[in-house]
């Protein structure tokens, strides 16, 4: 709230205006405003129950939004419906790994990049463009190899891999990361790391969630800090990290 | 790392751990299941003449059709469905109603009669009960889960009632006899044999149609939503369209197996039509296995074989077969689950 001034720099992806959700008594996202920029990656940081899941499943229409407005692309939405997400150029990934795990590997992608609609996708051909679109997939994150196993069959390393290049594979405008670093070993965070600076490249709008403070470091451009379902800071990540109410609300939880 | 010939500790941890025993010889379990089935089928009926042969065949071959249809629903997308003799049963009322003659004017308590043929009245039969389900599906897409379960359950109990006590088109207790057999350009089909012919190449028809469906894309979301509904909508599929879409097609199928059912018995009544019947028809799904469409053809081989062959078993009294009968299932069934959770040929659990 208190650096509202500076988001004006940016061009925005989505804005939220006096969002609410609600939990029985705790009020999880209370009464958020925010501006996510258009362009790179922006970490979204805070203790843990701030909000920032529940955040994420607002965007995504994964939950109901109690109150207040999501702005995307200039339309204002009362309600994301979860199937709707896509049409606003968004996609996700879950902070417990959700692949469709008994289907291969291969499946779990071209379930992705087939057609939507019930006829459409019941008489469509398989075609050799979907298969090479996940085989591009599946070689980036280096499970190509593994393209016939069960997706629940996956080391938790691979499966995490597998999540992100299922969301790469929706070709959207915004990406919504909820942890994806967490539990990896450090050769398949490099590799998350690279395919996020890869959408960086490519102009993407990238959110993620991340404890780790030298990733948030690393790869955020921008940074906005949640606690307890409110703003506590917004901005540049260095500078926001140095902030003592932000230092604050870590040590203090 | 620890470098040891391969050959060696797979066979020291085969005869160390039954358990990887177990995996390592599961492909050729289901090649062994597959060849147990198929020669017990043939000495059975070698055994028994051929008159008997057709009796198991043209059971198998109906129980065949529902299984399969069936399986789209529990095995590929994940609705666990006991509505399915709901559907069976309109496809037969609806053959049994529509195809009765002006005979039934003589009939005490008759019926309206339309007399049409059996193709048409079919056709008809799985018309109305797309619609049927069409609506049915509306209101169970609202549940999911075990209040699914619960919900399909209501409406098998539902339509058994109005079989029972719809007396003006149902003729309630008392059945429909007298069913009209299919006619072939002028030939009428009522030779065991023709007909189980004409219920085969139906049980082709299903076979073919619900492979294309599961190998379709459509199919692989139908999978996904077993897996994750919530998942697949996020990527923007309306789950909600494709399980309704699969449920009014394999409700039709159903319908299909019941209206050649009434035609081939020629007497219908609802006691054939119990809740008890869906139940069974989830014991056969399961038992070959969920997601597997052939699993569905040997679930109900095996079914239809324990069920004829427990009268042949010496030492019971023939009043018990039938209680036997289900009792061996049911054993059946809980074995399975304890030690193949995945059915005969499966690879999926519920």
């Amino acid at each position: 709230m208190s650096n509202a001034g500076k988001q004006q720099n940016h061009e925005i992806a989505i804005q939220t205006q006096g969002l609410l959700k609600q939990f029985a008594s705790v009020r999880a996202i209370n009464n958020l405003s925010i501006a996510l920029p258009r362009e790179g990656i922006t970490s979204i940081v805070g203790p843990n129950g701030s909000g920032k899941s529940t955040l994420i499943n607002l965007l995504s229409g994964t939950l109901p939004i109690d109150e207040g407005l999501v702005i995307i692309e200039g339309m204002s939405l009362r309600a994301i419906l979860p199937y709707d997400s896509p049409t606003h150029g968004i996609t996700r990934t879950f902070q417990e790994v959700r692949l469709f795990d008994q289907m291969t590997v291969l499946d779990n992608l071209l379930v992705i990049l087939t057609k939507r609609e019930v006829f459409g996708s019941l008489f469509e051909p398989p075609r050799a463009s979907y298969r090479n679109r996940a085989r591009q997939l599946l070689d980036s994150v280096g499970l190509w190899d593994k393209r016939q196993d069960l997706a629940e069959n996956l080391s938790y390393g691979q499966r995490k891999l597998l999540e992100v290049s299922r969301a790469l594979a929706m070709d959207v405008q915004i990406y919504l990361f909820d942890e994806p670093f967490a539990g990896l070993f450090p050769a398949m965070l490099e590799r998350v790391k690279g395919l996020l600076e890869e959408l960086r490249r490519e102009r993407k709008t990238i959110i993620f969630i991340e404890h780790n403070m030298d990733l948030i470091r690393q790869l955020s451009d921008y940074t906005f800090v949640l606690d307890s379902g409110e703003l506590l800071a917004e901005g540049e990540v260095r500078e926001v990290l140095g902030k003592p109410e932000v230092i604050e609300a870590y040590l203090g939880t | 790392m620890q470098e040891k010939p391969a050959a060696e500790s797979q066979l020291w941890r085969s005869l160390s751990d039954p358990r990887f025993l177990w995996t390592r010889l599961s492909g050729n379990i289901e090649l062994l299941i597959n060849l147990i089935v198929v020669v017990a089928t043939i000495v059975f009926i070698l055994s028994q003449g051929p008159g008997f042969g057709i009796r198991i065949a043209q059971l198998f071959a109906i129980f065949a059709i529902l299984a399969v249809s069936l399986n789209l629903l529990i095995g590929y997308t994940g609705l666990l469905s006991l509505a399915h003799v709901a559907f069976f049963g309109m496809g037969a009322y609806s053959v049994a109603i529509l195809t009765t003659g002006a005979a039934y004017e003589q009939v005490p308590g008759h019926i309206p009669h339309f007399g049409l043929s059996f193709f048409a009245a079919l056709f008809v039969g799985m018309a109305f009960t797309g619609v049927v389900a069409l609506f049915v599906g509306g209101v169970l897409s609202r549940f999911r889960d075990d209040i699914f379960v619960l919900v399909s359950v209501g409406f098998a109990v539902i339509s058994h009632r109005i079989f029972l006590f719809w007396q003006p088109v149902t003729r309630g207790p008392f059945g429909i006899h007298a069913i009209a057999k299919p006619e072939v350009g002028g030939m009428v089909i009522d030779g065991e044999l023709e007909f189980l012919f004409l219920t085969l190449a139906f049980l082709v028809i299903v076979f073919l149609i619900s492979w294309l469906i599961v190998r379709s894309s459509f199919g692989r979301v139908l999978m996904a939503i077993r897996e994750d509904e919530q998942a697949i909508e996020v990527f923007g599929y309306k789950a909600r369209y494709f399980k309704l879409t699969i449920w009014i097609i394999s409700a039709m199928m159903a319908a299909l197996a019941g209206g050649i059912t009434a035609s081939e018995q020629t007497f219908i009544d609802p006691m054939s039509f119990l809740l008890l019947e869906s139940i069974l028809l989830v014991c056969i799904v399961i038992l070959g296995g969920l997601g597997t469409l052939w699993g569905s053809l040997l679930g109900a081989l095996v079914f239809v074989l324990l069920n004829e062959g427990m009268r042949f078993v010496p030492f019971l009294p023939g009043e018990l077969v039938g209680q036997a009968r289900l009792a061996i299932l049911g054993i059946v069934i809980v074995l399975l689950m304890l030690f193949r959770p995945q059915g005969l040929v499966g690879r999926f659990k519920l």
